[in-house]
Formats: structure tokens, sequence, C-alpha cells
């Protein structure tokens, strides 16, 4: 899925380069083309023929990536609420941006958006510094306070007289129409900026995030390293805010992060998934922003970026949800055919081994259990071949009642001695090398003999010196018992 | 000042303050090369600061510290520093090895990328503490001594001739403790220089050859034999010299952290 979204934005990447001059492309008017269906409407964005597609295709894929990479980072610094704050903070920058030039001139908003950013961050430091505050009170003061300020200031400057200022609420939710070529120039600086960054400084970066202490130690300017991943937060999210908006820019820097956090702990194999996902949200946000009408451009990315950490969180193979789930049923199967298989061992014990087949009911009696709940239990057996079941007597003239049955195949013999022997043998090591009663060691040995493994199992052997009969005088099955095949009794039975 | 190879540990007259309150006090010591020294004192006696301090970590208001004749800055890939284990965060994305080639970053320098030798020899020093099976393993998943093994494997990574190690003993299981006592006599014996925060009364006397008895003044600093006496013992756990801390305290109105919560 990956691969062609990656060969198609290498084209795209040309087609920018050689088209300087035709760079007057006007984004679509998304919304204008609902009179096409919506197949031709998933076929004209995903061709990527039309220019406008192509512009905030790459826009979508520029932040995802940005966010993604600097997500690696933030994540793992605990910096989370700090780039949460810091995205808040940029709203009356825009603002008063705005107030100066009197036009929607992306240069000069920016340059609002970061002063005004890092004047709340400087604020939350002065606070830390000189008042009692904790980081975290001092955080949501001021994201809440500039954030309120942000709003009032765009909404006495939608109704002041001289108008124009229509589009600034597009950077409360972010929207991707009247995304131009000139607005991807930020982003693609914003993304080389990283990149050379996270390359050069990426021994540094991953020490002084790790252990601030040290680093100084060796003379790494901590303070100096963590500002330049600050000054990175902050081109990355006002590179973004346009498409993603003001709201929710920071939870592309924490969600893709997040999920790749969930999958491995190597920090260069955080930053490598994370940007993935990141563009795999930003392309699918895209398309579906573009699809359905009028829906904001920024909510769509997050929620698929959500949705990504979900399948994560539910499907991944080593620590997901419902593959931990399904391993925990398979082991509760496997434990309860194995206990039925050595309930058989039992009874066959029981009948002195004298024939190969025995009563079902007489394993309804050992297990006490009802009939049913017996047939289906063999049937599990039958079905997983370690069983079989004859009616007796097969004559259908006979007047004797019928009786059923069974009979262990070698694979289901092997599997019952193991379990026996698994069991008698640590009830044996707990009541001689540990001191337990040997009234006590029984509900243990349950639990213990079906995730013992050989290899303890051998060790217990070797500790106790290949034991006969465990502690209530039955006859510990040994290796060679079981090598010799199906149906031959512990050669200690005989004696 | 005698003319001789540079004492690898010169300190004079060092006073160290935490937001203008004094947490050290004119602290003049000097320690021969080759030395295993404790650094014992009661909670807030300014151990981990003494080291800090050393390292440059922490400005000082007044004195000198010299390593090796020079300021502890220029001599950095000389002296080698392990934090106390609770300073860094254990659920940071780094594996035991990742960690323990920190210790060769002040040998590589700035932009450099990590070399095959780098890798191999930090493989040397984890194998040394007995880590190289867990190199891979995040760091978060060990367990508290093996998390100070592979400290102590990255201590060891960075080839130095002094080290300052702030509580290295703290939580770890017997069997950890042994080995890192047998390192600290392993790197004595090779001439190294050993700086130890330890806070054990009960195993100070047999661990170290050195003690340095410390609160907020330097009490005392010599052979174990000759320091780690009743009277000394005394004057540093008695309660005399928290009359220092008062008054540097009453030099400002607000309540302030102890150092230990730097």
């Amino acid at each position: 899925m990956f691969l062609p979204i990656w060969k198609k934005l290498k084209y795209m990447l040309l087609i920018l380069v050689l088209s300087k001059e035709a760079s007057v492309l006007k984004a679509a008017q998304i919304s204008s083309e609902s009179d096409k269906d919506w197949i031709n409407q998933a076929i004209r964005f995903w061709t990527f023929t039309d220019p406008s597609i192509q512009i905030i295709a790459l826009g979508a894929i520029l932040i995802g990536i940005n966010c993604g990479l600097m997500g690696g980072y933030v994540v793992s610094r605990r910096l989370s609420m700090f780039g949460d704050t810091l995205s808040h903070a940029v709203l009356p920058g825009i603002a008063v941006g705005f107030m100066f030039s009197q036009s929607k001139n992306e240069a000069v908003l920016m340059i609002g958006a970061t002063l005004s950013g890092f004047l709340g961050v400087g604020i939350i430091s002065l606070l830390k510094r000189h008042t009692k505050m904790k980081e975290d009170s001092a955080m949501g003061l001021v994201l809440s306070g500039f954030y309120a300020l942000g709003i009032c200031l765009i909404t006495y400057l939608q109704q002041s007289p001289n108008g124009g200022a229509s589009g600034l609420e597009s950077y409360l939710f972010g929207s991707l129409v009247g995304l131009s070529d000139r607005d991807l120039v930020p982003l693609c600086f914003c993304l080389s900026l990283i990149i050379i960054c996270f390359i050069l400084l990426n021994k540094e970066l991953l020490l002084s995030g790790f252990d601030p202490s040290f680093a100084r130690s060796v003379g790494l300017p901590v303070d100096i390293l963590q500002f330049c991943i600050w000054i990175l937060m902050a081109f990355c999210i006002v590179s973004s805010l346009q498409v993603i908006g003001v709201v929710l820019v920071s939870a592309l820097l924490i969600i893709p992060a997040a999920t790749a956090g969930l999958l491995t702990y190597r920090m260069s194999q955080i930053l490598v998934f994370s940007g993935i996902l990141g563009a795999l949200s930003g392309i699918v946000g895209c398309f579906l922003s573009f699809m359905g009408e009028r829906l904001p451009a920024g909510p769509v990315i997050v929620l698929c970026s959500t949705l990504l950490f979900l399948a994560v969180l539910f499907f991944s193979p080593a620590r997901g949800i419902l593959p931990s789930w399904f391993r925990t049923r398979r082991r509760g199967q496997r434990i309860r055919f194995e206990n039925t298989l050595k309930a058989c061992y039992q009874v066959l014990e029981s009948r002195s081994f004298s024939s190969q087949s025995f009563p079902q009911t007489a394993l309804a009696q050992r297990r006490g259990k009802s009939d049913a709940e017996i047939e289906k239990e063999i049937g599990v057996l039958i079905r997983e071949g370690y069983a079989t079941r004859q009616e007796f007597p097969t004559e259908q003239k006979s007047e004797l009642p019928s009786e059923t049955m069974v009979s262990l195949t070698p694979s289901g013999w092997e599997i019952a001695s193991r379990m026996i022997r698994n069991h008698r043998l640590w009830e044996l090591y707990l009541t001689k090398e540990a001191s337990y009663a040997p009234d006590h060691v029984h509900d243990d040995a349950e639990k213990i003999e079906h995730v013992i493994g050989e290899k303890t199992v051998r060790q217990i052997e070797r500790i106790l010196d290949n034991p006969q009969r465990d502690p209530h005088g039955k006859p510990i099955p040994s290796q060679d018992d079981i090598d010799r095949g199906w149906l031959s009794p512990p050669l200690v039975a005989d004696k | 000042m005698r003319v001789a190879l540079p004492k690898p540990l010169e300190i004079h007259d060092l006073t160290v303050a935490y937001q203008q309150k004094p947490v050290l006090y004119g602290i003049d010591l000097e320690v021969e090369p080759g030395s295993l020294v404790g650094i014992i004192g009661p909670n807030g006696a300014g151990k981990s600061t003494l080291i800090k301090a050393i390292m440059g970590i922490m400005k000082s208001v007044d004195g000198y510290v010299k390593v090796f004749g020079d300021s502890s800055r220029k001599a950095l890939t000389r002296v080698g520093y392990v934090p106390q284990r609770e300073s860094v965060d254990w659920d940071f994305p780094v594996t035991a090895m990742d960690v323990v080639l920190m210790g060769r970053f002040g040998h590589i320098g700035w932009f450099k990328r990590i070399s095959k030798r780098d890798r191999s020899f930090a493989s040397e020093c984890l194998e040394q503490m007995n880590m190289l099976p867990y190199a891979n393993r995040q760091i978060g998943n060990l367990s508290g001594g093996q998390q100070q093994r592979v400290f102590l494997a990255r201590a060891l990574a960075q080839q130095s001739d002094l080290y300052l190690m702030d509580e290295p003993f703290e939580g770890v299981d017997a069997i950890t403790e042994k080995a890192i006592v047998d390192l600290l006599k392993n790197l004595r014996n090779q001439g190294k220089t050993l700086m130890v925060v330890h806070h054990d009364l009960s195993t100070a006397k047999d661990y170290f050859d050195h003690l340095a008895l410390l609160n907020l003044r330097l009490v005392a600093y010599g052979k174990t034999e000759d320091v780690f006496t009743h009277d000394l013992l005394q004057k540093t756990y008695g309660g005399k010299l928290t009359v220092l801390s008062e008054v540097g305290s009453r030099k400002l109105n607000e309540k302030q952290p102890t150092p230990e919560a730097l």
C-alpha cells in the first residue's frame, strides 16, 4: 500500500520542481464538484492528475511526516502536553499578524504565530521559576488563556467592517481549501530541517533526552538541545496550522508516535513508523475530507490517525489486544484437552492398563462431569487426533445396552502420560525439596503441569535422582516409558 | 603546590549554592591516584551536590575544582559519571546497548556516527557486567540491579581515569552489590580513581580504602581506618552541623527545596 503512494509522491515532487513557471495553480473549490458521483471523485483523487489535488495530497502527506517524525521526540521526551500548549498559544499571534498586515499574508501570520507561541512558552517557564505553580497547571493556564484570547480577537476581526478576515476561522479546525503551492514551501523547509537535525544530532538528542545529567557530564549543552526541539516543534506546528488547525495539530504530534510506541521500543524505528503512520493518516484523511462535503481536514486527519492507533492497539501481532486474547483462548483450550487426556490416563491406570479402551462413562465419573460434557470433550480429542471412539457391541441384534468405548491414539497417549509425569514429578519436587506437605501440592501441580516444559522436568528428574513414585505412591512414567509407545504402562507398575 | 603529576582531583575552598542557599561550605580536598573513596554523610549533606559540582553540572559560588590539573570542563573525557538511577526516564525508547554506547559519545564527538569499534567495545563492557544477553532489551524492562549494571557498563565504556558515582548501590540485589564492589576494586587496582557516594555505614568500612565524611562541610578525609572513628562519625551525623544549614536558609524568607530534590 505504501509503495504506490511513495512512487506517486516522487512523481509529484518532480512535477513541482519542473513546473516552477506554472506555479499559479489555484486550489480546487472542492465542494463545487458535487455534481459528479463519488466514484469519479475518488478516481480523480487517487490518480493525482488534477494539479490542485496534487497540492493538497502532497501537503497532507508532508504534514503527516513532519508531525510524525517530530512526535517521536515529543512523546519520548514527555512533551505531549507542551506541544498542545504551544499549538494553542499561537492563535493570538495569527490574529495580531492579520491586524498588522490587514491581509491573509501567510508569512506575517506565521511569524506572529511563532512569536506568540514562544511568548506562551516563556510565560510557562517564568511561572515555574517564580511561583510555586507546577508545570502542568502553568501549561493549562497558558493554553486556555492564549486560546481564549485568540478566539476573541478572531471573532472581533471577522465582525469589523473592513472584512477580509473571513478565512481566519479555518485556522481553528483547518481546511484544505485554498492550499496553494506556496504553502508547501514552509512544509518542505520544515521537513528538511527536521531530517537534517535528526540525522546530525541523533545520538546527542537521544542522550540528552534519556539522561540529561550524564549528558551534561560529557559536555552536551542539554538546554540548547532542548531549545532546538522546541524550535523544531514550533516550526512543525505553525507550518501545519492552515491544514490541521490550532485545536488538533498537537494530536498529530502525539498519536502517530504513540502508535509507533506500541510497535517498537527503538528510537530509530519509532521515528520511521511514526513518520509513515503520519503520512498515511494525512493522505487518507485528505481523501475523506475531499470526498465528504465540508468536512474540515484537521479533524478527519486526526480521526484517521486515531483509527490507525486503535487498529494497532487491537491487531498488532506481538502485543495487540486481539492476538493476545486469541493466544489466551488457545492456551485455555490446550489446558482443557490436556486435562481430559490426563483423566483418560487415570482411568486406564485404575483399570491396571488391562485394555486399550475404556468406557466413556468411566471418564465422566472420573472427571465428575455429565455425559453430555464428556461427549463434547471426547469430541475435541477426536477432532485433534488424540482419541478414537467405538460403539460396543456393534451388532444391532444384540440385546445388551450399547456402550461407547474410547481409546487413545499414540499421540494422545504421549501427551496424557507426559502430563501425568509432569504432575507427579512436580508434586514430588515440592514435597522433597521445598518441604511442602503431601496434601498441599496437588493444586499447584494442576497448574504447573501445563507450563513446566521438558527442560525443567529433566532437571527435576536429575535433582530427585530418577524417582519412581510420587508422594501419594503412584508410579511416575519416565521418558523411557513415554518413548516405548502407547499403552505400555510404567514399568514400575509391574513391580 | 608540589611539582609532580597533577592529582586526579583537587578541590579548593569550594562553596556551592542552590538558589542562593549554600549546600556545601568551603570544601578542601585532594585525592591521590588509585584511591577508592567513599563519600558518606546524612541525607541532605550535599553528597550528590559535591559530585555534580566536581563534574561542573552545578556551578560553584566560590573556590575551584581541578581534575588532573585542569578545569573539569577541559578534562571531560577523563571523568566518568554514574548518576543516580532515579534521575533518568526508564521508559525512554533505548536499549541497554544504546545506553552503553552513550558512554562513548565523549570520545566520538559531535555529529559523528558510532563506529563498529565503539560498538564492539560497548559489547565488551556489557559482557564485563554480565549484561551482554540483555543488550537488545528495552532499558525499562530490566530489573533495578540490571539497570545499575548497565549504568556501570556505560561508565566502563567511558574509559575514564576518574570515576564519580552517585549511590551505585541504591536498590540493587546482593549479587549485583557484590559485582559492583568487585568492579570498583578492579578499577582501583588498574590505577583509576573512584569517588562513590554511599549511605550504608555498615558496609562503608569494607568497601572503601578512603572515606570523605561530609555534612555541608568536609568533616574529615583520609584512610578508612583513620577516619572511620566514633568521634568523627558523631561529628558528621550528630546534629551540630545543622545550625549551618538553618542559618543558610534564614538568608531567604521563602522555603526552598532541599538539595536532594534537585
